[in-house]
């Protein structure tokens, strides 16, 4: 049924930083006042993750800046709106705001030293610079300006964005890069230096969507075109990573001020929260698990029986372990799109070495002189197999199944990164919010399930284990 | 060791114990050719589920053999070569199969039930090749015991013993008159029949083994070392009682043994292997009496010296 209606409802994705959820937040309730089914799907990803989820028709929009557009995903075309087309997206006109990529200092050392633009700073080989690691690889980044003004690396440190700020206010850098409309220039007191040699590209903020939208939900989008301006944005940004508003409430009290449009932001208290992503984890857990048990004991079975099928049997499923989790939900994007699918086949794939495991082990660990007196008996192979040697092998099972599970329940916060919520979902917010509460809100009960489930597991365990097995 | 050396004593006389029957039956085996037993097996129809056939009367009167190999090999590496060896077991009889360990018993026992299939050469049980296909009914009518019994450890004494009758849809009444009747051949106390494995004494789980063997009362017994891990006073008791059940149910019974002793007492014949050939084949008094080679008479010294 969550399916059906999500099949309807247009999807508006953003990404994991506050200004795309605030303006993604400002896209759904703007198509709802005008009578069009929207869904917020949050801080599925970077942009990689978002291009590839719209590609795949799993979002139909989401906010883009020109910049990235042209230098990230379309590798340097200058025809943005003929390069869009040709793959059946649309840009529509600018929300009204630049986010570019700028250098900031703090006020006070700016004026000191005379630093008011990009050439001034180059000048200065002693400043110390805190870059952020997306920006030194960057090809419009800090290669761009090497190129452009003639910086040296010299005293170039990678850093993250939140350390960098922080190193900013204590003085430990001099400059680092921003995002022009970032909440804390204000709230720093710092300043944006002059791109005077136009170095960086324009990234004016962009609603990126498929051509074929409906037309009342392109007509609700065109309204919003203009409406933000960059004052507005900083602002906004503001409330929601200083003052802790919801971004939710950040967009409604926006859209009523400023279009006139009474929508409703209300957020979900914090107890309806996490039932809400206890329900989306266990469902995650549960159904990968599931799908693993079903499939891992045959499999097992079948790798014990057949030495060598079972040799590549086992290796695969290691193979399929050493993969880093990130990277294969990141795989599995391209392949099954965003949300709870494809974190459940990646939670799958991840819990059958376990569960193989644990049956072949078992299965192999049986005595030869139990094996051959089952044999002996003249029981066909499918009955030894159920009456004797999957109980033998029940605890080794058992405890394969038991350590899935608990990997389980870690690995499914990085379902969050493609959409699948769960608690994952609290701990990446809480991450980029600075809001420990948050981080907690998703890692405690992550912590809790956790244990429930292991504890789960023991009763299970005293039911199904066989009394002459225990102990 | 008392019971090792009455078992010499009481070989000699084993005719005169009623064990006589066994003696209608010629035991023929010797390397070369006597297959008299093989003719009855053209024509018999493999008995049904759950239903241990009789041995077929051959046509010209001789009576089909249990077991017949013929030419088996079955090689571990180069290093340990079991055959060929030719031999039959006639029915209604005990044969020891004794020698030092590493002689090829095991796997000559296990090549009856097909536990373990020959490189070449065949093995009949009742005049018909063993085949893949009819294994598992084949080994319904043949009981295994291995020593240390290995019972099911998930399982209590009833559910090891009646798990073949179960899976045949005996009716349960029938399986609990069955373990009772078995209980008391086996000699097993009736409160043990609810313990499970790991509660039971050593013999005891030797004897659950011997009841789980007897469920279908098959005709033919397989054991491996049935008394091998047990401490001499258990295993004088299991001896008789071995003996008697044995005489009273008529089996047809092949032993490993690597105790002449042992042998003497509870088989009438007596086949000793060395290096996984045949060194002798012979009833067991006559191993002492006659023996075949060098070897067999310093197996038969060694035994008598033996504490």
């Amino acid at each position: 049924m969550i399916g059906l209606a999500l099949a309807i409802a247009l999807q508006v994705g953003s990404k994991q930083f506050t200004e795309s959820v605030i303006l993604a937040e400002i896209t759904v309730q703007a198509l709802r006042s005008a009578g069009v089914e929207a869904n917020h799907r949050r801080e599925l990803g970077g942009t990689r993750v978002l291009w590839e989820a719209l590609r795949a028709r799993q979002i139909d929009v989401y906010p883009e800046y020109t910049g990235t557009i042209v230098e990230e995903l379309l590798g340097g075309q200058r025809d943005l709106a003929g390069a869009l087309d040709r793959l059946g997206m649309r840009a529509g006109g600018g929300l009204g705001f630049e986010d570019t990529y700028a250098i900031g200092m703090r006020r006070g050392e700016s004026e000191r030293l005379g630093i008011r633009s990009l050439s001034d700073l180059a000048r200065q080989r002693n400043l110390e610079i805190g870059l952020t690691n997306e920006f030194v690889r960057r090809r419009d980044g800090w290669p761009r300006l090497r190129e452009v003004y003639g910086f040296s690396d010299a005293h170039v440190r990678g850093m993250q964005h939140e350390l960098a700020y922080r190193a900013l206010r204590t003085g430990g850098i001099a400059a680092t890069d921003l995002y022009s409309t970032d909440a804390e220039i204000q709230a720093g007191d710092l300043i944006v230096l002059e791109d005077d040699r136009r170095a960086f590209p324009r990234y004016d903020a962009v609603l990126l969507h498929r051509a074929d939208l409906p037309d009342a939900a392109a007509r609700a989008l065109a309204r919003l075109e203009g409406a933000i301006s960059a004052r507005e944005m900083i602002a906004m940004n503001a409330r929601a990573l200083i003052e802790r508003v919801p971004e939710a409430q950040v967009a409604s009290d926006f859209l009523r001020a400023k279009l006139g449009v009474a929508s409703s932001g209300a957020s979900r208290g914090a107890l309806r929260r996490v039932a809400g992503r206890t329900a989306e984890h266990l469902f995650l857990v549960a159904v990968s698990l599931a799908a693993a048990i079903a499939l891992a004991i045959p499999l097992g079975v079948l790798a014990w029986r057949h030495a060598r099928v079972g040799q590549a049997i086992l290796a695969a499923a290691g193979v399929i372990q050493t993969i880093p989790s990130l990277a294969l939900l990141v795989f599995m994007i391209p392949l099954l799109g965003i949300g709870a699918g494809p974190a459940i086949v990646a939670l799958f794939l991840y819990s059958l070495l376990p569960i193989l495991r644990g049956t072949h082990a078992g299965l192999a660990g049986i005595a030869p002189e139990l094996r051959e007196s089952a044999e002996a008996l003249g029981l066909p192979r499918s009955e030894v197999l159920r009456r004797i040697e999957l109980p033998l092998a029940a605890p080794s099972i058992l405890s394969g199944i038991k350590t899935a599970a608990v990997i389980d329940v870690g690995t499914a916060t990085l379902g969050a990164l493609i959409g699948a919520g769960g608690y994952g979902q609290s701990i990446l917010t809480g991450i980029r919010l600075a809001d420990t509460g948050l981080i907690l809100e998703g890692a405690i009960p992550a912590g809790v399930m956790a244990l429930a489930v292991q504890g789960a597991f023991d009763l299970i365990e005293r039911a199904l284990v066989p009394r002459g097995l225990r102990g | 060791m008392i019971a090792a050396l009455n078992g010499i004593e009481q070989a000699e006389h084993l005719p005169a114990r009623g064990l006589g029957h066994r003696m209608l039956y010629a035991f023929h085996c010797n390397s070369s050719t006597a297959k008299v037993g093989s003719y009855g097996a053209r024509g018999e129809v493999p008995p049904g589920r759950g239903s241990p056939g009789r041995p077929a009367q051959a046509r010209f009167g001789a009576v089909t053999d249990v077991f017949e190999t013929s030419g088996v090999m079955k090689s571990y590496g180069r290093a340990f070569v079991v055959g060929p060896i030719d031999f039959s077991v006639p029915p209604g009889t005990t044969t020891a199969l004794i020698g030092p360990s590493g002689a090829g018993k095991s796997t000559l026992l296990r090549m009856l039930n097909g536990l373990i299939w020959p490189d070449s050469g065949t093995v009949r049980f009742r005049g018909r090749p063993l085949a893949a296909g009819e294994l598992q009914e084949i080994r319904r009518q043949i009981g295994y015991v291995v020593q240390g019994g290995a019972l099911f450890p998930h399982l209590d004494v009833r559910g090891n013993v009646s798990l073949v009758a179960r899976w045949l849809q005996w009716h349960p009444t029938k399986i609990a008159a069955r373990i009772e009747e078995l209980a008391a051949i086996a000699r097993l106390p009736r409160d043990a029949l609810r313990r499970l494995p790991r509660q039971l004494s050593g013999g005891q789980a030797q004897r659950v083994s011997l009841m789980r063997a007897l469920m279908l009362d098959p005709d033919v017994l397989l054991l491996d070392e049935p008394l091998g891990a047990l401490d001499p006073m258990t295993r004088f008791d299991l001896q008789e009682d071995l003996r008697d059940a044995f005489a009273r149910l008529k089996k047809t019974v092949v032993m490993v043994t690597h105790d002449l002793a042992e042998a003497a007492f509870l088989a009438a014949q007596a086949v000793l292997l060395r290096d996984g050939r045949i060194a002798q084949q012979a009833p067991v008094e006559e191993l002492a009496r006659a023996p075949a080679d060098e070897f067999v008479a310093r197996f038969v010294r060694a035994h008598r010296r033996s504490p």
